[in-house]
């Protein structure tokens, strides 16, 4: 039984950080239909800016609590200037290319990142300093669930309940829903679309940044490639949920954890990774519409 | 010109920024150093500065390019200089000649080192064909290739090591098993749309390489297939470089044998509906395609060649593990394709050739290469999508003798 | 010649919902050898989604399709594929073009013929005798079509620089090298300027007398409708609501109330 919690919780823990990059996936996808194959790479980038700041940080004697907010404020500022300038360079050129032409340019901005980093830093593991302190309160249930895991939950729960009220209720969450709709009647109402985008990308990335720092103090180590792998399964739980859908993103993501966790505990974790892909191709043969997605007639 | 100087100085200065973390500062998290590397900085500004400059000129040549095209319609008369030398009987013959002059004789004149890297080129020209048939031609695009490619290799591989059987068997049989993959694997994404198939294909990439890494009875796991043979020929026992020297040739006859097979594909009924597929899947249906057997027949095709090289691949290392079939290898394949012009045969030879070559020969380059890939892909999508060398538009001739009967 | 009339297409109360929405409400229509009929109807009134459901692009929910095509049996094709409903013998335009756009006009034609033509992968590699003879055939027959709709200068042009009303030309070509009994045309005058409808409305016509293709057409376009067409269809909201000769249907109270409500829309 407790290892089964321990599995559950581990399981959410994944899963909300999937979520923080599935969303920005799924929200990007939702307005111009582009899988950005290099939000990985934004979330990977959030992760070694928090380092390299916490690790300036700390030589110049600050300490604990507020390394850590500093360190996620600046990753979410360089993340969200990474999107920004990502859409400007890669994509917006290709706004009326073939379908297959801004996915290209997408990969090949994904392997340009990844090995910017590279060599600009380094192709090995750096240790991620543990930034998130031992709650004290947490004491009676750590050897199910420990400090680092609440702050995650926690985190990711309030960083999605933002998100949300940010697109119900603010302006330019109305301009991005009215954009999904219909790019070309909200551009004739007035919406500015191009900015729209930015911002899609913009928010996109910041949430991204902090899923990069969030999983650097869980896991306490990085490198240039951390990317790759959670974009593909943060994207994978975009599309369990039903790509372009904001709530089944999040479920999808919580489920994907999940089912990831349990199949690592209870079968063989070296096949972990072939289980989450296994969930991709066959929820996109099945239910190609997701969770919650509502399936969509092509226009002929 | 002053305006274009002040915009590039603040694209310089938010590159600047943009970097600033990642290219001055490292820290060294154990010793509690961190390194200053103020001269990157420079760099960056002053390479943002330049590139922000061309960039600009760049894009406003692509626009008039594209209005061009527009407003008249017979932009097409006049050909590209890459449809000029292979339309021009006068140019393309001695061109060719010294071709296969050099081709020839590249083996005698260069050491065992060199004749191995012409190999490997050479298996990725082959592999850079067959990915042009799933992507150029038929549109499909697949981020999974290399697993086509691991699939004839371990197939030698493990024929070799169980039961000893040669090359010259598992020649084929690679060939056929890639294929054979090819058609399990497309069968179950036959409906799914451009983007969602290149996320499936990449996930049945990443888990061959999963699957061959961990299931050590078969695949003998990280460890990998060691000791295989080189290429035989009729049992003779061969050096090191003679068995070089004959791997590069027959290298080149596969080469050939592949652009004699694809260019008649190309030429068919069947070439055409993969290109009717790629432009235009209901149309294309609705004009009597039958869709998924042309698309499993675009995919085993393709899977076919990188099956029949992943076999030679395998006897020319004389040793295979799962790191040679990454994700990068993919990429690197798919790099090659769109370099040369989605479509056409003699721009993805002239792309595998330099993707290959260039980073061994420059070596200060090769530490850069997944950066200029990336790059590369990046900037011919938006400048030049059609590749270094355009598909070649075909033109059909009527027999002489008119059929009769053709209003039926 | 005198021949007798028979049955090609058939229809029986087609429907097609989406989610909770009827966009086709138990339709029936029928064509026969030697016709060109029409279906009109305003916007959204469901047209092209009869079509779609009729070609095998959309499965109906109600309904039969039923096909006489002439020397075989009669089969109902519901849910067929859309390639084994041109196989049969109906093909179809698209009401916005779909070309392969970086294909040369002949290729486009040519498309059409792989249906009628068998080589095979392997064929195609060994290019034998009759692989060869079956290209030149193919080569041939798409130039004689090309012919007839006024394309054959353009042949080697790449489809997407071909004029728009050449572009709807070289859609009925491209059907029509599918040996279709049946020719389903949508909007096929769409955008077109007066001089392009009329000639257009002479080829229509040409089809049906020297082909002996028969023609459904969706139309929006009253006037060439009711010029060329021997029975129309109206439909509105996806339900039927008149057939008739096109004088009928020109003195119809509910077709008129339909159009000027529209007109009045507009």
């Amino acid at each position: 039984m407790q290892y089964f919690l321990e599995l559950s919780c581990s399981g959410l823990v994944r899963g909300s950080i999937y979520a923080l990059i599935a969303l920005g996936y799924t929200m990007v996808y939702g307005i111009i239909q582009l899988i950005n194959f290099a939000h990985g790479e934004v979330y990977m980038i959030g992760a070694f800016i928090a380092l390299i700041v916490s690790g300036v940080l700390t030589i110049y004697g600050f300490s604990g609590f507020s390394i850590l907010i500093l360190a996620a404020l600046i990753a979410a500022v360089y993340a969200a200037a990474y999107g920004y300038t990502l859409e400007k360079i890669a994509y917006r050129p290709l706004r009326n290319a073939p379908r297959l032409s801004p996915l290209i340019s997408a990969i090949g901005m994904s392997l340009f990142l990844q090995n910017y980093v590279l060599l600009a830093q380094t192709p090995d593991f750096l240790p991620f300093p543990s930034l998130i302190p031992d709650f004290d309160f947490m004491e009676p249930i750590a050897h199910i669930m420990g400090s680092a895991e609440l702050v995650i939950l926690v985190t990711s729960a309030i960083t999605m309940i933002a998100l949300t009220v940010l697109i119900k209720y603010t302006r330019i969450g109305k301009a991005m829903r009215a954009t999904q709709q219909d790019m070309t009647m909200a551009r004739l109402v007035g919406v500015n679309v191009d900015n729209v985008i930015s911002m899609t990308f913009v928010i996109g990335s910041v949430l991204a940044a902090i899923g990069g720092v969030l999983v650097g103090s869980y896991i306490g180590q990085i490198n240039f490639y951390i990317g790759f792998m959670a974009g593909v399964k943060a994207f994978t739980a975009a599309v369990l949920g039903g790509i372009g859908n904001i709530p089944g993103a999040a479920l999808g993501a919580l489920v994907l954890g999940l089912a990831e966790s349990y199949a690592a505990g209870y079968v063989s974790s070296a096949y972990e990774d072939v289980f989450a892909f296994g969930v991709l191709v066959l929820i996109l043969i099945l239910r190609p519409a997701g969770l919650l997605g509502k399936a969509v007639k092509q226009k002929v | 010109m002053l305006d274009n100087m002040k915009r590039s100085i603040l694209v310089a200065l938010w590159f600047v920024f943009l970097t600033f973390p990642l290219m001055v500062v490292k820290v060294n998290t154990l010793k509690n150093i961190v390194e200053w590397r103020w001269m990157n900085m420079l760099w960056v500004a002053l390479g943002a500065f330049v590139l922000s400059i061309v960039w600009r000129w760049a894009m406003v040549r692509r626009d008039l390019k594209s209005s061009e095209s527009d407003s008249t319609d017979d932009d097409q008369a006049r050909p590209g200089i890459g449809q000029r030398i292979l339309e021009d009987p006068k140019i393309f013959k001695p061109v060719l000649l010294v071709l296969a002059v050099v081709t020839l004789v590249f083996p005698l004149v260069v050491d065992i080192y060199q004749a191995n890297i012409m190999v490997l080129a050479l298996i990725f020209v082959v592999l850079g064909l067959g990915l042009n048939i799933t992507v150029g031609l038929a549109g499909l695009l697949d981020l999974g290739y290399v697993a086509f490619f691991a699939v004839g290799a371990y197939t030698y591989g493990i024929l070799n090591s169980f039961w000893g059987i040669g090359f010259w068997t598992s020649l084929p049989i690679g060939g056929l098993m890639g294929a054979l993959f090819g058609i399990a694997l497309g069968f179950p994404i036959l409906r799914l749309r451009g983007d969602y198939l290149a996320i499936v294909t990449l996930g049945f990439g990443s888990i061959a390489k999963i699957v061959i890494e961990n299931w050590e009875e078969v695949f003998n796991g990280a460890k990998g297939i060691a000791g295989i043979p080189r290429p035989g020929l009729f049992g003779l026992d061969m050096t090191i470089e003679s068995a070089t020297t004959y791997t590069y040739y027959l290298m080149i006859l596969m080469v050939l044998f592949t652009i004699f097979i694809t260019n008649r594909l190309k030429d068919s009924r069947i070439g055409r509906a993969w290109m009717a597929l790629r432009e235009d899947e209901i149309a294309c249906v609705a004009m009597g395609v039958d869709m998924a057997r042309t698309k499993l027949g675009a995919y085993a095709f393709g899977a076919f060649w990188a099956g029949l090289v992943g076999v030679i691949f395998a006897a020319r290392n004389t040793y295979i593990n799962p790191n040679s079939f990454t994700f990068m290898e993919s990429a690197l394949v798919l790099s090659i394709v769109v370099l040369g012009g989605m479509g056409s045969i003699v721009g993805v030879i002239i792309a595998a050739l330099v993707l290959i070559l260039m980073p061994e020969y420059l070596r200060a380059f090769a530490e850069y290469r997944m950066l200029m890939f990336g790059a590369v892909m990046v900037l011919m999508m938006i400048f030049r999508p059609e590749g270094l060398i355009a598909n070649v538009r075909r033109k059909y001739t009527r027999s002489a003798v008119k059929t009769e009967g053709v209003n039926a | 010649m005198p021949e007798t009339k028979k049955k090609l297409l058939e229809v029986k109360g087609l429907t097609m919902d989406f989610g909770g929405l009827r966009a086709v409400d138990a339709v029936s229509l029928e064509v026969s050898t030697g016709e060109i009929v029409a279906l009109i109807g305003p916007n959204g009134a469901g047209k092209t989604t009869f079509f779609n459901c009729v070609t095998g692009i959309y499965n109906p929910t109600k309904g039969e399709v039923l096909v006489h095509p002439p020397e075989k049996k009669t089969q109902r094709i519901n849910g067929f594929k859309p390639n084994r409903v041109t196989t049969i013998g109906m093909a179809r335009t698209f009401q916005n073009i779909r070309l392969f756009h970086n294909m040369t006009v002949l290729e486009n034609v040519m498309i059409g013929r792989h249906c009628r033509t068998t080589t095979s992968i392997v064929g195609a590699i060994m290019r034998g005798a009759s692989t060869k003879r079956q290209e030149q055939e193919t080569i041939e027959k798409s130039y004689e079509l090309l012919k007839k709709v006024g394309l054959v200068n353009f042949a080697d042009e790449f489809a997407k620089n071909l004029p728009y009303g050449a572009q709807r030309r070289l859609e009925i070509a491209r059907a029509m090298a599918t040996d279709p009994f049946l020719l389903l045309l949508d909007e096929p005058a769409a955008g077109m300027n007066p001089q392009e409808t009329k000639a257009l409305d002479e080829l229509i016509v040409r089809i049906r007398d020297t082909e002996k293709i028969a023609i459904l057409l969706i139309e929006h376009d009253m006037k060439l409708v009711m010029n060329i067409s021997e029975r129309i269809y109206v439909m509105e909201y996806g339900k039927e609501i008149a057939q008739g000769t096109p004088m009928d249907i020109r003195s119809n109270p509910r077709v008129i109330e339909a159009y000027l409500g529209e007109e009045a829309d507009a």
